[in-house]
């Protein structure tokens, strides 16, 4: 034993090293708990070392940012007043809006809607695995512990999943293993937002008859107990019909600016879905009224409207024949032995009349009136086109 | 290392004693994997595409290749691998038993070649890195049945842009290393 031990010493202590770690890994997997001393080791290591890399990196970042790169800031003051411009008016937009709203149930909403209690932090580090996972600089001695929601001012951006004193794991919005409840902002479907690797998210369960549209953006629902209820989450770009469900694809708001600071929810406050916005000026179509003329009763009427005065459609004017033909033959609907309904000869349908003037329709070929100029049954007609010897008449 | 290992690398390993009191080289055996540590999980949050450069493992395949001792290099790799798995999210072991295995095997080739060659360190930098991905991919897969994508071609041009990388860093390693002997 000893003489094979070290004839084959290397691939022994080979074989230990693998199986003491294969042990670990079966370990891990049957009390599904991950080896939180070897983590707090390592980040408490590493973490010191990264803040000081960021630390450095942003100082020499802000230093060149404010003492050499002032030559755009009169430029950036210029875009700054026109958006305190923008956001004045849009101001006095939404003042009016309150005003002229149902203004006690705006109220208590606005008073409800208190601000979440948050906690600033930044981004150190990015974990070895995949780069879905984030270290922040604040951890369980910060009042940060696992399942915290992770928001910037555009949206939410991910999860704690692990928390350490100093340091934090955050799995963000792209992981694959992410997921959140969502609800749209326009439709109110609901869904369960997932990442896929990258930096666009999809949004499952969502069934093929609900209407979700592009451009349209996502709320968190606040039933997961993670997000609070009420936070963008992301913009749809892409709907697509599925076997069953949707697939949906949606940027998210909260990484658009990228990742250097960002807020952890400690007290998270449920939120309004905020109503979507007004269609823009070039979006609206005005539709003319429908063309009336007068109706039996002498009150003006649209053209196609049944004697009943309701709008209907082909279908209804169709059964209003069909009744009409049954209850003429006396035939009483819902009794026993009564036969399937036949659409077979029925009476031609009743044109729309034109008050007293009730006149047979002409029989001469008469021009067809245009979609867009239709001429109401009973109005004068057009006089005919003048010819010059018409003009020339006294 | 044992006589076999000598005679087998052709006596070279005299050339890699440290002399006695020189710390140096000891400590860059720390601060160099913990330095690709940092790299790994640092730089990538503002240039995601040196995502793809894995310092950790080219360290190890360094060491790997230079020491010429399967145990040390073994030991090695698990260490790195395991400082690898705790600063990540997922199973502390994953990248343990991957490097773990790389250090072996290439301790085991610097036995049988002239490692010193750039060309024989681009070929095995190339091989070591695909097999690396592909054993993580399949323990991933297959030990733990999560699903994970595996796309050979984007393998392969990682491991030629880790191998086209390694090539200087190697040599500049080298020349530290002399320094410091």
């Amino acid at each position: 034993m000893e003489l094979l031990f070290s004839r084959y010493r290397n691939l022994t202590v080979l074989l230990l090293v693998l199986f003491s770690q294969l042990l670990l890994l079966a370990y891990q997997v049957r009390s599904n708990t991950q080896l939180r001393i070897l983590r707090v080791w390592a980040v408490t290591g590493v973490a010191p070392f990264a803040r000081l890399l960021e630390n450095s990196r942003s100082s020499v970042y802000s230093f060149f940012n404010d003492y050499f790169i002032l030559l755009d800031v009169r430029e950036e003051n210029r875009r700054f007043k026109a958006e305190t411009n923008r956001l004045k008016l849009e101001n006095n937009f939404l003042k009016t809006e309150l005003a002229t709203a149902d203004r006690a149930r705006a109220l208590i909403e606005f008073k409800g809607r208190s601000p979440s209690k948050t906690l600033a932090a930044r981004v150190i580090a990015t974990s070895t695995s995949a780069k879905t996972v984030v270290l922040v600089d604040r951890g369980t001695s910060d009042g940060v512990y696992k399942g915290m929601a992770v928001i910037t001012g555009d949206g939410i951006i991910g999860k704690v999943i692990d928390s350490f004193p100093s340091a934090s794991q955050v799995q963000l919005i792209s992981d694959s293993l992410f997921g959140a409840g969502v609800v749209s902002q326009k439709n109110r479907v609901y869904g369960t937002l997932k990442g896929q690797g990258h930096n666009r998210c999809q949004v499952d369960r969502v069934q093929n008859e609900d209407k979700v549209e592009l451009g349209e953006m996502f709320f968190t629902t606040g039933e997961d107990r993670i997000f609070p209820k009420g936070l963008p989450v992301g913009r749809v770009v892409s709907v697509q019909t599925g076997p069953i469900f949707k697939s949906i694809e949606v940027v998210p708001t909260g990484l658009a600016n990228g990742l250097e600071e960002i807020l952890i929810v400690l007290e998270g406050v449920h939120q309004n879905i905020p109503a979507p916005s007004l269609p823009s000026a070039d979006q609206i179509t005005i539709l003319q009224p429908p063309p009336t003329s007068t109706g039996a009763d002498g009150r003006s009427v649209p053209v196609g409207t049944p004697s009943n005065g309701v709008l209907s459609t082909d279908a209804d004017r169709l059964a209003e024949r069909y009744m009409k033909r049954e209850q003429q033959r006396g035939v009483r609907f819902g009794t026993f032995g009564s036969q399937p309904p036949s659409f077979q000869n029925l009476p031609p349908a009743s044109t729309p009349t034109s008050g007293s003037q009730q006149q047979t329709p002409p029989q001469v070929q008469m021009p067809q009136p245009k979609v867009g100029n239709p001429v109401p049954p009973g109005a004068p007609q057009p006089a005919p086109a003048k010819t010059p010897d018409a003009v020339k008449q006294p | 290392m044992d006589t076999t290992d000598q005679i087998l690398s052709g006596g070279r390993s005299k050339d890699r004693l440290i002399r006695p009191g020189n710390i140096q080289p000891f400590l860059a055996i720390l601060y160099l994997p913990l330095l690709a540590v940092l790299y790994e999980i640092y730089i990538p949050n503002f240039f995601i595409q040196l995502a793809y450069v894995q310092l950790t493992l080219l360290v190890t395949l360094y060491y790997s290749l230079s020491w010429r001792s399967q145990t040390a290099a073994l030991f090695f790799g698990a260490a790195v691998g395991l400082m690898q798995d705790a600063l990540s999210h997922q199973y502390v072991g994953l990248f343990g038993i991957t490097k773990t295995l790389v250090g072996y095997f290439a301790a085991s080739v610097s036995l049988r070649f002239d490692v010193e060659n750039s060309a024989i360190r681009f070929i095995l930098t190339f091989f070591f890195f695909t097999f690396h991905q592909f054993f993580y991919w399949i323990l991933v897969r297959a030990l733990l049945g999560l699903g994970m994508a595996f796309e050979p071609a984007q393998m392969f041009i990682q491991a030629g842009l880790n191998a086209l990388i390694a090539m200087p860093l190697f040599i500049v390693l080298d020349k530290l290393n002399n320094r410091w002997r």
